[in-house]
């Protein structure tokens, strides 16, 4: 069964986020012991800070099938490395605005910073961004074709 | 250009017999009187050869990366806007300073034959300079254009004729090119359309791609010893094996790989053989930095630390590219 159709035809997005391991990966076990849900569209992958997500990993996810990115880090000021989240922004707003210059849909990608104790802003932020990449549909200018067989 | 040409040769051969050098690096004739190319001349060589006319377009500064390791000082010939390059490779710490004798020499914009063929003279054997004139000699007879219509375009957005870093310098009182065009005036038709036209426009641009990489091997600042598109069994280093993600991808790596460190030389765009306009990304990445982080003007110094390696903050959110407004 294609992992982009669920089981009644609809259109299942998958959805990448990338979550720094010390705020926003712990969020998401907050949220979880919590009893919050947010979509089984999103697959985490932790990293250990939101500056090792290099822009290649984001467009990686775009090759191999993702429809949206997600990345997460701690609160500027409060990264475990201290500064590694001002350069992840920085390098995240020029990625984003360069795939906005080729035309990619400006939805897809996306930034938040969750702290440890922020399940309930992690639920909501993950529901919200998968509401999102509904309404945008499939990605279909950044995908590889030769990759959409690993999907199926 | 001409004028200056005999002070160069002069100067060089001056430093070679005193010693302060041991080699010279400039250009020679290329296979066509269009495509100076760059040559590494030794005393023995007596600077035979050496040419510096409307076709020196090329960049020396990135040779030098290899060349200032070698024994004793050469003598590079670097143009006003070469020596942004240098400089981001002094700040780089790619060049050993020490070994290089900068002589700056002065320019008045380079040429571009593409534009005359375009004027529709063909058969172009030999074009000379004559004042704002020149004189083309072809197969057909001798034509004429003025010199200002057939300047590169990077010229047409020139930086001005001061050097960044020199040892010396051998300028006359040339007539620079005026400083006609904004160059960001495409940038910004690009972002006026809609994402679909502009998605488009680049899928039109970049399929031409033949992954060549002329792009990063002019680039001056693209020195990385082992290059992560050098990878044989990634399966996607030739063209042959690409398809659009690759060709999307490709670009938006190497000019990312260069934001903030990208001297708007558009040697890129020159060596095209597609004619890419390349400049274009990496005009993108210049604005954007300029907006969000404050004018910043790569190799205009060698200490002021990249964009991308600072940060304060106050640093804009990302969400700031979706709040542009527009169309999603």
């Amino acid at each position: 069964m294609p992992i982009k159709e669920s089981e009644n035809g609809q259109f299942k997005p998958l959805i990448v986020a990338f979550c720094c391991n010390w705020c926003s990966y712990a969020g998401a076990d907050l949220a979880g012991t919590s009893r919050l849900s947010y979509p089984a569209d999103i697959k985490i992958i932790r990293v250990p800070c939101s500056c090792r997500i290099n822009p290649m990993f984001v467009l990686r996810a775009f090759q191999r099938g993702a429809d949206g990115v997600i990345l997460c880090g701690c609160h500027p000021g409060d990264c475990h490395y201290s500064t590694g989240n001002y350069y992840a922004r920085r390098r995240m707003t020029l990625l984003f605005s360069m795939l906005d210059y080729l035309g990619i849909e400006r939805g897809r990608t996306r930034v938040e910073w969750v702290s440890a104790a922020e399940g309930v802003k992690f639920s909501a932020t993950m529901n919200e961004f998968s509401k999102t990449i509904h309404e945008l549909g499939e990605n279909k200018k950044l995908g590889d074709l030769r990759c959409k067989e690993f999907l199926d | 250009m001409q004028r200056i040409f005999g002070l160069v040769k002069d100067k060089a051969e001056k430093l070679l017999a005193d010693g302060t050098v041991n080699r010279v690096i400039g250009w020679k004739n290329g296979e066509f009187f269009y495509d100076q190319t760059p040559a590494v001349f030794s005393a023995e060589d007596k600077l035979d050869g050496l040419v510096y006319d409307g076709f020196c377009a090329s960049n020396l500064s990135k040779y030098l990366v290899k060349e200032s390791k070698k024994d004793g000082k050469i003598l590079a010939l670097l143009k006003p806007c070469d020596t942004y390059g240098l400089n981001q490779l002094i700040k780089e710490h790619r060049v050993n300073r020490e070994n290089i004798y900068v002589l700056g020499i002065g320019c008045d914009g380079m040429l571009d034959t593409n534009k005359i063929r375009d004027k529709g003279i063909k058969g172009i054997e030999k074009i000379e300079e004559n004042g704002d004139d020149l004189v083309i000699q072809t197969i057909y007879g001798e034509k004429s254009c003025k010199r200002s219509e057939a300047l590169l375009d990077k010229c047409l957005c020139c930086k001005g004729k001061e050097h960044m870093v020199y040892d010396e310098l051998l300028t006359s009182d040339e007539e620079l090119p005026e400083n006609k065009s904004d160059r960001f005036e495409l940038v910004e038709k690009l972002e006026a359309m809609t994402p679909d036209e502009r998605f488009a426009f680049w899928r039109g641009e970049l399929s031409k791609c033949i992954r060549c990489n002329a792009c990063r091997n002019v680039c001056p600042v693209c020195t990385c010893e082992k290059c992560i598109f050098d990878n044989d069994n990634s399966g996607i280093a030739s063209k042959a094996n690409t398809d659009s993600f690759e060709e999307n991808m490709f670009h938006i790596i190497r000019a990312f790989h260069v934001a903030g460190r990208c001297t708007d030389c558009g040697e890129c765009s020159r060596v095209c053989p597609q004619h890419i306009p390349l400049h274009l990304l990496n005009r993108k990445f210049i604005k954007d930095i300029n907006e969000f982080y404050g004018d910043f003007q790569a190799g205009a110094d060698a200490e002021a630390r990249g964009p991308l390696t600072d940060f304060t903050k106050e640093d804009v959110e990302p969400s700031i590219v979706m709040n542009k407004g527009g169309n999603l």
